[in-house]
């Protein structure tokens, strides 16, 4: 049977907190940006492509360290923040923005998969039946990409679950703070007689990513029976 | 219609320079795949930007390079029925059909829903999904959507291709009548010389990134009658089928014609190639072929290496083909009475 501490509890609850919050604010922006690397043409557009994916291969704790210089007290976006008021850095908002820099490629990656399998013919005709682009946009692009969009945000979230590196860097590891799953299991497993509390988080851990993958196979099948 | 294009369009190693002023309110684009037939329609539509040049509709600039004026596709007013149907799959029949028809000008609304369902034949299928229908079916919605639209011109770029020979000669009267109906001039794009006569009158030739000529499309029949393997395909509408022997008899200008593919519906239309009449001077005596007409030459022409025979016949008209030397044989020439011979079975329905 597994027990759990309040600890553990709020680790559950604030992972399942970051993991949402950073997927719904990378949604809009994730959809855009795939919308402009798709059918965009402009210049330093591989450039671009090139920045989005970086988080991909660089390692985790080097983004949670720049992240860290750029948000810090004494950075160049944390000074200005700081200057309005607004702490960044060791808190839950960290978490966030480590988990949302850390799983946009792949959000973004999955939209844009879904985006070019669109038949450009329908996008033509939508604009010659008198549609704006951005009318194009929402009314044939947005419900013709649900697939990517949802395979995206189940990706993301998933990885945002497990993100480690970036986030203990930019936002410590402060129980009941920004301690969320992964962290607490690192806490248990450099404490001496933690074992099974660390097995206990491992296996939350492994239900609820198994739980996102299940679910999201469920959703993609309904897609798939409906088109 | 007027449309006058002098715009040009690079692509590395091909170029596409239309330089033609016309008029009229059936107008063929004709040439085989890939000389430029579709980047001028793209060009025309707004889907596709000329490097330079001008395009006027109906007297309004739609592009100027040197102005840099360029009309977005969506304020051109100009709709396209496309090779592929290309409906909004995740639309239901009636949604697709109000798509162009919701973001139009209610100043320039002139086409009514349900007068345009019927006359298309679509009632039933309104509030089905777009992925269930039939090829022709979904042709028909795609015609539908881009006549409620309201456009000012439509662009119809290949919109048979993708059927098979029954399909086609379903839709060609749905094409022409629609636009016939509710008065919308089209632009026809094909590289089928059967469907341009069915489909328009005048005709542009293109040809290598090149307009070569604007001519009409029976004369663009008969220059291509020596250099087709088909030769010229005579259509020939008949009426009143009746049963004889077999066969069928229908009414075709003064006389009857036989036919072996008939059926009993009161209107048709067959092909016959000009390979498929044989020409004689004197009426033959006993002779398998079940049509001998009656023909007077109205003129000859050259084709390749084949002289066409254009005949009047019984108030109708045919073209035949033949040789040189049997053009010097029979005497042929305007004004020559001859018998022109066709087997039953030598005529094909179309559709």
């Amino acid at each position: 049977m597994l027990t759990f501490s309040p600890a553990d509890y709020e680790a559950i609850g604030l992972s399942v907190k970051v993991a949402v919050t950073a997927t719904l604010f990378s949604l809009p922006l994730g959809f855009l940006l795939s919308y402009i690397l798709t059918y965009g043409t402009f210049r330093g557009k591989m450039f671009v492509e090139v920045l989005i994916n970086l988080p991909l291969t660089l390692p985790p704790v080097v983004i949670g360290y720049i992240l860290l210089l750029l948000l810090g007290r004494h950075g160049w976006l944390g000074g200005m923040l700081e200057a309005a008021g607004i702490r960044i850095i060791f808190t839950w908002k960290a978490a966030v923005i480590a988990s949302a820099v850390v799983g946009f490629p792949l959000l973004v990656r999955s939209m844009r998969i879904c985006m070019e399998s669109i038949d450009r013919q329908l996008i033509h005709a939508s604009r010659t039946l008198g549609a704006h682009w951005y009318d194009t946009l929402f009314t044939i692009i947005l419900p013709l990409s649900t697939r990517g969009i949802i395979a995206g945000s189940f990706l993301m979230f998933a990885r945002s679950l497990g993100e480690f590196g970036a986030t203990i860097i930019v936002a410590g590891n402060i129980p009941g703070v920004t301690q969320t799953i992964p962290l607490a299991i690192y806490d248990y497993a450099a404490s001496p007689g933690s074992e099974s509390m660390a097995l206990t988080l491992c296996v939350v851990s492994l239900l609820l990513s198994l739980g996102v993958l299940i679910f999201h196979e469920v959703i993609n099948k309904k897609l798939t029976r409906r088109s | 219609m007027e449309i006058s294009i002098n715009a040009e369009k690079n692509y590395g190693d091909f170029t596409m320079a239309a330089d033609i002023k016309m008029a009229g309110e059936r107008i063929g684009v004709f040439g085989k795949s890939g000389c430029g037939k579709s980047t001028l329609v793209g060009m025309i539509a707004g889907l596709i930007n000329p490097d330079r040049g001008e395009i006027y509709l109906d007297g309004e600039c739609l592009f100027d390079g040197g102005r840099r004026i360029n009309i977005p596709p969506e304020r051109r007013r100009i709709a396209i029925v496309f090779q592929k149907p290309s409906l909004f799959p995740h639309l239901s029949v009636r949604s697709n059909l109000l798509y162009g028809l919701k973001r139009s000008n209610p100043e320039n609304r002139t086409i009514d829903f349900d007068t345009l369902v019927n006359a298309l034949n679509l009632e039933r299928l309104l509030d089905r999904g777009v992925n269930n229908l039939s090829g022709g079916e979904k042709q028909r919605v795609s015609l539908g959507r881009a006549v409620l639209a309201n456009p000012r011109l439509l662009l119809m770029d290949e919109p048979l291709s993708a059927l098979d020979d029954t399909l086609k000669y379903q839709i060609i009267p749905y094409l022409r009548s629609v636009s016939e109906q509710f008065g919308i001039p089209y632009l026809f794009i094909s590289h089928s010389l059967l469907e341009m006569r069915l489909m328009v009158d005048q005709v542009m030739v293109v040809s290598d990134g090149r307009i070569e000529e604007l001519t009409t499309v029976e004369r663009l029949a008969m220059a291509r009658l020596g250099h087709s393997p088909v030769g010229y395909i005579n259509l020939i509408r008949v009426s009143s089928p009746r049963r004889v022997d077999g066969m069928f008899a229908y009414r075709w200008g003064e006389g009857e014609l036989f036919i072996s593919a008939g059926n009993d519906e009161a209107e048709a239309c067959f092909e016959l190639s000009s390979k498929d009449i044989i020409l004689c001077k004197q009426h033959p005596e006993a002779i398998s072929a079940r049509n001998l007409l009656a023909c007077r030459v109205e003129s000859t022409f050259v084709s390749g290496n084949r002289i066409g025979v254009e005949l009047a016949c019984g108030g109708d008209r045919l073209v035949a083909e033949v040789v040189e030397p049997a053009v010097r044989e029979l005497g042929i020439e305007k004004g020559s009475e001859l018998f022109a011979v066709v087997k039953a079975v030598a005529f094909r329905r179309l559709g």
